[in-house]
């Protein structure tokens, strides 16, 4: 308000005025003084009207109110510290929790990617539908003509893998990603030091030029601020240093593992170590791409449309009708976030409720506490107070509580951020990127405000429609509520009980997914299997690679067979490669082959692409996978012998449907490297499938090769016996580098660790569910104790007069657990409906076990019954333990 | 009374140089031959809200009488919205009048 205040004295005084002014006036007419002063009065009417009415005017009312419904809030809240504490804690946890998911959700799903611009990035993925194959990758002529098309401003992709570094302070395995050199000028994101990739650079291979991350440049270099045109040893080959990326930037991978590169190496993937382009030859994996300005994502990909058609025209060999090549765009934040948005937003639902229930549960305390104080209310309204405004001054009070409840929320969770962050699973993608932010915090506040409300609205209604006379009249026995609380409050029991069974039931069904899923035969036995990783040298020039063909791995690959095989303990050794770590590769660590099948090679060029596994014949034994039909591989399937596999029966029953898999013939072309091969290779033999991908896909189609016939980069070493977890591998190390001292055998883990790994992300999202459940069902039990025993303290009367008049301490037990059992059911039956709905939208997390598990549903069903009469049982035992004579005495 | 009738008759009563709240009360109540009966009381809140706009201004005085009053005075704002509003209830009154006529007619 901007004008002057004018005081209420100073109004007052100018009334007076007015009065002695017309009474003298009266006065003059020849009235007496007393009926002038009368009649003066009569005249102007209402003077306290008239004052209330300037006051109102002249002050922000509702701003005085608030404050005042505040204070007399805080007094109400000092002086019941024991339910001001619970009510809080309540709500500080349910908006603690709340909050901590959501700040999840936030980075995740919310939040742009930390790129200028992010509305234009999409990640481009080719799918070949007639073969019914998704995202295979693009190869380099199609990524030359996105780039040209006019489309985008920029196509780039990412490559991957681990390198060896040497020349920084001691030899380290890093994360490189090799990418084209425009990959940065795409993300628009520029070093904190140097400069970053001509985008216009049109180098072949790779430009010998390497920007590194902050860490790396900290961790090996010192933060050495002459790091700039220093020489760095990727494996072989000398890379010149041109710039240091800033801290906190992280490539558009999904996951903390992914997106932590150190080395971003340029190369324009069409000359060595690539293979000459090709169109029908993927060797980009992931490409990404920002879209020209002022185009639509929907725009883009019908002009893509028609420039696939138009391909498909130009080169019919390449691009064959049947394999009904298509080229989608998908927005670049999607592809990041991948398939955790249902968990995730599971997640947010299942900590929702848990602050619902506790909101219900405070609201149970508000009512009880509005019963004691119905005599306060009553008298208020008595002396004038307006309805509106005692519900007013009650909201005031429960959103007090719920913002109180949402500090200490707020402080448990800065108190918990590190402990919290790291029981994540690292598989969480945008995971650094959590943190409370403001949107979190405003976040915090809306979910207090909202809660407050929430809880509040009951009582506060409750208050505004008390019956005056009958509460003035109670005397003696002011707290007994109205009928109509008692029923809130039942109504209130039965909804806490219905969505604590739905979070239950969730829960439950997670429950039982996790456990079939630990308790699947996964096809292979990780028992006492360890395996570590080795990487040979790539070297830019394949003339220098002395690992170049299998002829060349193969004795080293026998040499190491022998050495691992006298370390102590070690029964079995085998070598694969990493695909061969069941459960323990990702995406990008398969070998993609195109297939071709004999008989049917002309009916598509576009042959699928399988993975196939590079194994030595031991393998097959160490990791427990059984032989079916055929044999399995050999060692006399050597480097000159025919080319032979041994298929999974996925394998067998998608190819060769009607037919046995053994003998046929087919042709794997590596899709990433070598020329095409020339000769067959023969199916052997069929094992059993495994659930090598996912413990929750029973059959991949998966193809096994060996080592001395196909070589590989990127290779395990299975060790099974005795195993000491910590003296092992360091001696498969030792033994190794006596072979060759350059290279570096790292990332020990025992196969039952890698196994249980693969479930983290399930673990996680039931260890949560479970943990809020837990919680539900803990409120939901305190909260029908709170109102069975405020029934039975009600009724202790009328159980005094019962027992006196010779009823059974039973039938009183019966009578109280009948009344918990009654809303315990009744809420078992609105939530088992309303879970049917839940459970069905949370089907895809589910394994093994329907939405609609009878057994989840009975099995939590009567929990929460037995939990419920549980709580019931101690009211009941104080109800039949009332004395007769106290309790008559009472009245 | 019609809405805003009273502020219009408060700022005509003041055209004619500062007066206190009584006196306002009772020039109305003379000036229309004593047809509009103003209740006292309810004249202060319009006062109030005519000297919130800035119509109107107020300072305490002494009346005719020798007794302390607050004295109420045109404000060249207000003086403008008197005859915007005096020439709006001309209008005003004309068309109510020129219905009930062809009403009656």
């Amino acid at each position: 308000m901007f004008r002057r205040k004018r005081k209420a004295s100073d109004f007052g005084a100018e009334i007076e005025a007015h009065i002695q002014l017309e009474t003298e006036r009266l006065q003059e007419q020849g009235l007496s003084y007393e009926d002038a002063r009368t009649a003066a009065r009569r005249s102007f009417g209402n003077v306290t009207n008239t004052q209330e009415h300037f006051y109102e005017s002249n002050h922000l009312l509702w701003w005085d109110n608030f404050w005042q419904d505040i204070r007399y809030a805080a007094r109400m809240l000092r002086k019941s510290p024991g339910f001001a504490a619970i009510a809080i804690l309540t709500i500080a946890l349910g908006i603690g929790a709340t909050t901590a998911i959501f700040s999840v959700v936030d980075a995740t799903l919310l939040h742009p990617l930390p790129y200028p611009h992010p509305e234009q990035l999409v990640t481009i993925q080719d799918d070949l539908p007639g073969v019914g194959a998704r995202d295979v990758g693009i190869s380099v002529p199609e990524w030359h003509d996105f780039q040209r098309s006019g489309i985008f401003q920029y196509v780039s992709a990412l490559g991957g893998g681990d390198t060896n570094l040497t020349g920084a302070s001691e030899p380290a395995r890093i994360r490189l990603l090799t990418i084209p050199p425009n990959y940065f000028a795409l993300l628009d994101v520029k070093p904190q030091l140097g400069r970053s990739f001509d985008p216009e650079d049109q180098t072949p291979g790779f430009n010998l030029e390497v920007l590194i991350s902050d860490g790396l440049w900290k961790r090996a270099f010192g933060s050495d601020p002459h790091i700039l045109g220093k020489s760095v040893r990727l494996d072989n080959d000398l890379y010149r240093v041109v710039g240091v990326m800033p801290p906190g930037f992280h490539d558009p991978g999904a996951t903390v593992e992914e997106s932590n590169t150190d080395v971003w190496a340029a190369a324009g993937f069409a000359g060595p170590p690539a293979p000459p382009p090709q169109r029908n030859l993927r060797i980009l994996p992931e490409a990404i791409a920002r879209i020209a300005p002022g185009l639509t994502i929907a725009a883009a990909q019908s002009r893509l449309n028609a420039l696939v058609a138009s391909l498909q025209k130009e080169y019919p060999t390449d691009y064959p009708l049947q394999s009904g090549w298509r080229v989608r765009l998908v927005p670049l934040a999607e592809t990041v976030v991948g398939n955790v948005r249902q968990s995730l937003i599971l997640l947010l639902g299942a900590v929702g409720l848990v602050l619902l229930i506790g909101c219900v549960n405070v609201a149970n305390l508000l009512l009880a506490r509005a019963s004691a104080r119905g005599r306060e209310m009553a008298v208020r309204q008595a002396l004038g107070a307006a309805r509106a405004r005692l519900i007013r001054q009650l909201l005031t009070e429960s959103v007090l509580l719920s913002l109180l409840g949402g500090i200490v929320g707020l402080a448990i969770l800065f108190c918990a951020k590190g402990f919290l962050l790291q029981i994540m699973p690292d598989s969480l993608p945008r995971l650094n990127e959590v943190s409370i932010n403001w949107s979190v915090l405003l976040f915090a506040l809306a979910a207090s405000l909202v809660a407050g409300m929430i809880f509040g609205l009951a009582p506060a209604l409750h208050a505004g429609r008390v019956d005056l006379i009958p509460m003035l009249k109670q005397e003696a026995r002011g707290s007994t509520g109205s009928g109509e609380q008692a029923r809130t409050r039942r109504v209130l029991m039965v909804t806490e009980f219905a969505l604590s069974l739905v979070l239950m039931i969730a829960a439950g069904l997670l429950l039982r997914s996790f456990w079939d899923l630990l308790n699947v035969r996964p096809g292979f036995n990780p028992q006492s299997v360890m395996a570590m990783h080795m990487w040979l040298p790539v070297p830019n020039d394949p003339d220098t690679d002395i690992y170049g063909s299998p002829a060349q791995e193969a004795p080293f690959v026998r040499e190491i067979l022998r050495r691992a095989g006298t370390l102590s303990g070690v029964e079995e050794v085998a070598i694969g490669d990493i695909a061969a770590i069941p459960l323990g590769h990702g995406r990008n660590d398969l070998n993609p082959f195109a297939l071709v099948l004999e008989g049917r090679e002309n009916q598509s060029d576009d042959s699928p692409l399988v993975n196939a596994t590079i194994v030595t014949p031991s393998y097959f034994h160490l990791v427990g996978m059984t032989l079916q039909r055929g044999r399995l591989l050999s060692d006399s399937d050597k480097e000159n012998a025919p080319a032979v596999a041994v298929i999974n029966e996925a394998f067998a029953r998608t190819y060769w449907p009607n037919d046995d898999a053994v003998g046929k013939h087919l042709k794997l072309n590596n899709a990433r490297g070598t020329t095409p091969n020339r000769s067959w290779t023969t199916v052997v033999g069929v094992i059993a499938d495994a659930r090598t991908e996912s413990l929750a896909e029973p059959s991949v189609p998966q193809i096994y090769v060996s080592v001395y016939q196909q070589r590989s980069k990127d290779l395990a070493i299975f060790l099974r016996g005795r195993l000491d977890r910590s003296a092992t591998p360091a001696e498969l190390r030792e033994q190794v580098q006596l072979i060759n001292p350059e290279l570096p055998v790292f990332g020990a883990q025992m196969l039952t660790d890698v196994v249980t790994a693969s479930l983290s992300e399930r673990r996680f999202s039931l260890e949560m569910v479970g943990l809020f459940a837990l919680t539900a069902l803990l409120l939901a039990g305190l909260g029908i104790y709170g109102v069975i025993s405020y029934l039975v303290s009600e009724r202790t009367h009328e159980i005094g007069i019962r027992l006196a008049l010779g009823a059974r301490s039973g039938n009183i037990l019966r009578m109280v657990l009948r009344q918990g059992l009654g809303l315990a059911i009744a809420g078992a039956a609105v939530g088992l409906i309303c879970a049917l709905v839940v459970s069905h939208l949370m089907a895809g997390l589910l394994y093994g076990v329907r939405p609609t598990d009878p057994l989840t549903f009975a099995g939590v069903a009567l929990l929460l019954i037995g939990v419920a009469l549980l709580a019931c049982y101690i009211p009941a035992r104080r109800a039949i333990r009332v004395d007769p004579l106290v309790a008559l005495r009472h009245e | 009374m019609l809405q805003g009738t009273l502020d219009l008759l408060i700022l005509r009563t003041l055209i004619f140089g500062s007066q206190h709240g009584q006196g306002i009360a009772r020039a109305i109540q003379q000036t229309s031959d004593e047809e509009l009966l103003v209740e006292h009381g309810a004249l202060y809140p319009a006062l109030q809200r005519l000297e919130e706009r800035g119509w109107i201004s107020a300072k305490w005085g002494i009346s005719a009488n020798n007794r302390k009053a607050r004295f109420y005075s045109l404000t060249p704002v207000g003086r403008k919205q008197l005859l915007k509003e005096t020439s709006k209830w001309n209008r005003l009154t004309a068309a109510i009048g020129r219905i009930l006529e062809s009403e009656e007619g």
